[in-house]
Order: structure tokens, then sequence, then C-alpha cells
């Protein structure tokens, strides 16, 4: 279970937010909502330990996670505005090597059906330089396929994605949250898992 | 699902790299050739007198070997960070100072060792002895690393800053000094006949204690360019 009491945080002398209260049990989606420059991407950065609150705390399973630090980062899974995958490799090697920074291996085989329940068939070998923006954002979401982190923080997952693969994510959310995963995210266009109900988190 | 022990995420790390730098040879080469021409110059500028040349051999090769390894430094992180594989990195669940050390001896692979191989062929256009040789090499084995390790600490500092490369020579170059004290030393004291054992040592020392501080201290330097 994830709880945030009382966080607070700032960029430069501008007060993003303050006093943000929320909890976030199992099997829970929250969308974090807000107008440009009103802390949404700072929000999550600080939820990942990037950027240290200026006051308030953020408990997992009741405990600091920046006490837990390893151990918190374990069980978490940042998707950022920027792809974290490698011109230079291949979608495989660019699954594979990303998986390993998480700290867990993963063979070709479950690498590659990743890749194909993606939508990246027989585009598995070729360096992600010849990719499309979008193919490319398949790419780094194929992450969430492999790993078993309970949260998942996606800052703008849907970007440069058709429909086909905004109905993908909302599928692939919907499995994360049956087996108990947590999930927040941002997003501009609507992003509705069928059955469970999104909060919402409105930052002003 | 394997979960990956610290060792497995440190030769993933270095293998990671090593691999980008085979699919992007031009940016190792173009150090390696750095090394050469500095080095090639000068005999060519000083002319062909060879007790000048034997007697400025090892500091003329030990501070091209010192502005070649400036080179690469700006890019050490640079690329993790532009595309957020550092992001990535620092939620790995082992600890970040052993990715920093993967980075590190990754960086030295490609920028050190090829410049303490190819000096001995430098060598010989200063009419070095053989001994001479053999003591470069050494001693450039061991001191290469203290440059990629310094060097990591003042890339993570600068990270992300405007002017970076230059900032970063400016900034690591004076730590470097021992290093290029106790390396052209080194071969110094063999042309005069002298011990090179405390010069070595000397490096050997540096080397272990950078290794023992700088991957923490650059882990600490990038989570703070990270904010």
């Amino acid at each position: 279970m994830l709880e945030v009491a009382n966080l607070a945080c700032s960029r430069g002398d501008h007060r993003l937010f303050s006093g943000l209260t929320f909890s976030l049990h199992p099997g829970e989606i929250m969308q974090v909502q807000g107008a440009n420059g009103s802390g949404k991407t700072s929000l999550l950065r600080t939820l990942c330990g990037f950027i240290q609150p200026d006051e308030g705390d953020i408990l997992w399973n009741g405990k600091r996670a920046h006490d837990l630090g390893e151990d918190y980062y374990a069980e978490l899974l940042y998707l950022g505005h920027l792809n974290a995958i490698k011109d230079e490799l291949n979608a495989l090697e660019n699954l594979q090597m990303s998986a390993g920074m998480a700290g867990y291996t993963v063979t070709e085989q479950q690498a590659i059906a990743a890749l194909r329940r993606m939508g990246l068939q027989r585009r598995e070998h070729l360096p992600v330089r010849v990719l499309s923006q979008g193919q490319r954002r398949r790419v780094a979401l194929a992450r969430l396929l492999t790993g078993d982190a309970h949260l998942w923080i996606l800052d703008e997952p849907l970007t440069a994605l058709d429909v086909g693969a905004v109905g993908l994510m909302q599928e692939l959310i919907g499995e994360h949250l049956s087996k108990g995963g947590m999930t927040i995210f941002t997003t501009h266009q609507p992003l509705q898992v069928a059955g469970v109900e999104t909060r919402q988190l409105t930052l002003s | 699902m394997n979960k990956l022990s610290l060792m497995g995420l440190f030769g993933l790390v270095v293998r990671r790299d090593l691999l980008l730098a085979m699919r992007r040879r031009a940016d190792v080469l173009t150090t390696l050739i750095f090394f050469v021409m500095v080095v090639s110059l000068f005999p060519l500028g000083v002319g062909p007198e060879m007790d000048m040349l034997r007697k400025m051999a090892s500091g003329v090769v030990w501070v091209a070997a010192l502005l070649a390894s400036m080179l690469s430094l700006p890019r050490m992180f640079s690329a993790d960070h532009a595309d957020g594989t550092l992001e990535q990195m620092m939620l790995a669940p082992q600890s970040l100072s052993v990715l920093v050390l993967g980075k590190i001896v990754a960086h030295w692979m490609l920028s050190g060792l090829p410049l303490a191989l190819i000096a001995p062929v430098l060598g010989l256009q200063f009419d070095m002895s053989p001994e001479a040789l053999w003591i470069l090499v050494l001693a450039l084995l061991l001191g290469t690393p203290v440059l990629s390790m310094i060097g990591a600490v003042g890339a993570a500092l600068t990270l992300g800053l405007r002017g970076g490369g230059v900032l970063v020579s400016l900034l690591v170059l004076p730590l470097c000094i021992p290093v290029l004290i106790f390396g052209a030393g080194a071969v110094e004291a063999v042309t005069s006949g002298m011990s090179v054992a405390s010069n070595l040592a000397f490096l050997g020392a540096f080397m272990l204690f950078a290794l023992v501080f700088s991957p923490f201290v650059a882990a600490q330097a990038l989570r703070i360019s990270m904010e």
C-alpha cells in the first residue's frame, strides 16, 4: 500500500503543491490531473525519489520509502516522458537491458512474447533507430509485461500511441490491477480500465 | 523470473556499455587517434634531437593521455541522461554505486586501456629504451583507471549543464596532477637507473583509494544532478 502524507514540493522558489495526502491500495488506480505546470510530473518523480519533498512522507506498506531505498525500488516501475531505450540496440536487446536494470533477467522467448503482445512482430531485431515514435513507445511499454513490480508510475503513457495501443494499455493495466497491483498515472487522453473505478487527484 | 545479483548487474552494465560502443565506434576511435596525433606532433615540432626527445618522452605521453581521456568524459553519462536510462538506473533495486562502477570500468576499457596498449608504439618515436616502455605501459595501466574514476565524479557533477564538456576538464585536470607526477616519474626513474617501486606503489594506492570512494561520490553527484 502506498501512503502519501502531507506532501509538499517546490521547484525553485515556486511551490507546486502542499498538504497532499492520499493512499493507494492494491487493485486501485489513480489519475493525477491538473493543468500544464501544476506539478503532475514532479509529484510522480517525487514518488520515485528523484526529487526530495519539502515536507511530508511517502510510506510503502507503512515504512518510509526513503528508508526502504532499494527494497522500495524493487516494487516500483516508472515510465517517464523519456523512453529509456537506446537507438543503437534492437528492441529485444533494449528490453533485456532494461529488465536487467530493474534487477531481473528475461529469456529471449519471454522478451519476444512481450514485444509481440505490444504489436512489434518482426521488429524485434531492428535497431530502434529505424522505428517510429509510437513503436519506440511500445518498446518502452513492453517493460510492463516482463516485470513483477507492484506499483506502476506512468507519466503520460499514451503519448504517440495509436487507438489500438491505447486499448492494449487499458487491458494491461486491467490485468495488473486484477493481480493486486497499483497504478498511478497522468494523461491528457481518456484512459478507462473496464470494471475499475479510476480515482482522481487534482492538482491546482 | 530470475533475480539479478549485484555482480550480474555490474556485468550487465559493462556489457551494455561495451556493446553500445561497438555500435558507435567513432567515439572510441576519436580518443585514440587524438592521443596518437598529439604525441606524434612533438617529435615533429621539437625536431629529431634524440637526447631531448628521450628526456621529454614520458611527460609528453602522460600529458597526451590525460587530455585524451578528458575527451570522452562528457559522454560518460550524458547519453544515458538524455534518453532517460539514468532514471531507470537510479530505480535499480541494487546500489547505484555498483552501476556507476560498471560504467567506469567500461569507460576505462574503451578509453584508458587502448591508450596504454598503443603507448609503446608511440614511445618508439621518442627512442625510449625497452625497460622504459614496459614501465610506461605499467604506469598507464595503473594510472588511467584513476583518470576514469575521478573523471566520473566530474562528469556526474556537470551533468546537464551547458558547456559541461569544458567545465569537466577544468574540474578534473587539477585533480589528476598527482597521477601525472607519479606516472611520468616512474618512467623518469627507470631511465635514470633508480627504483620505480615507490612511484608505482603511489599509483596503485591512488587507484585503490579512487576505487573505494569515486563510485559512491559519483552516484551521489548523479542523484543531485537528477533533481
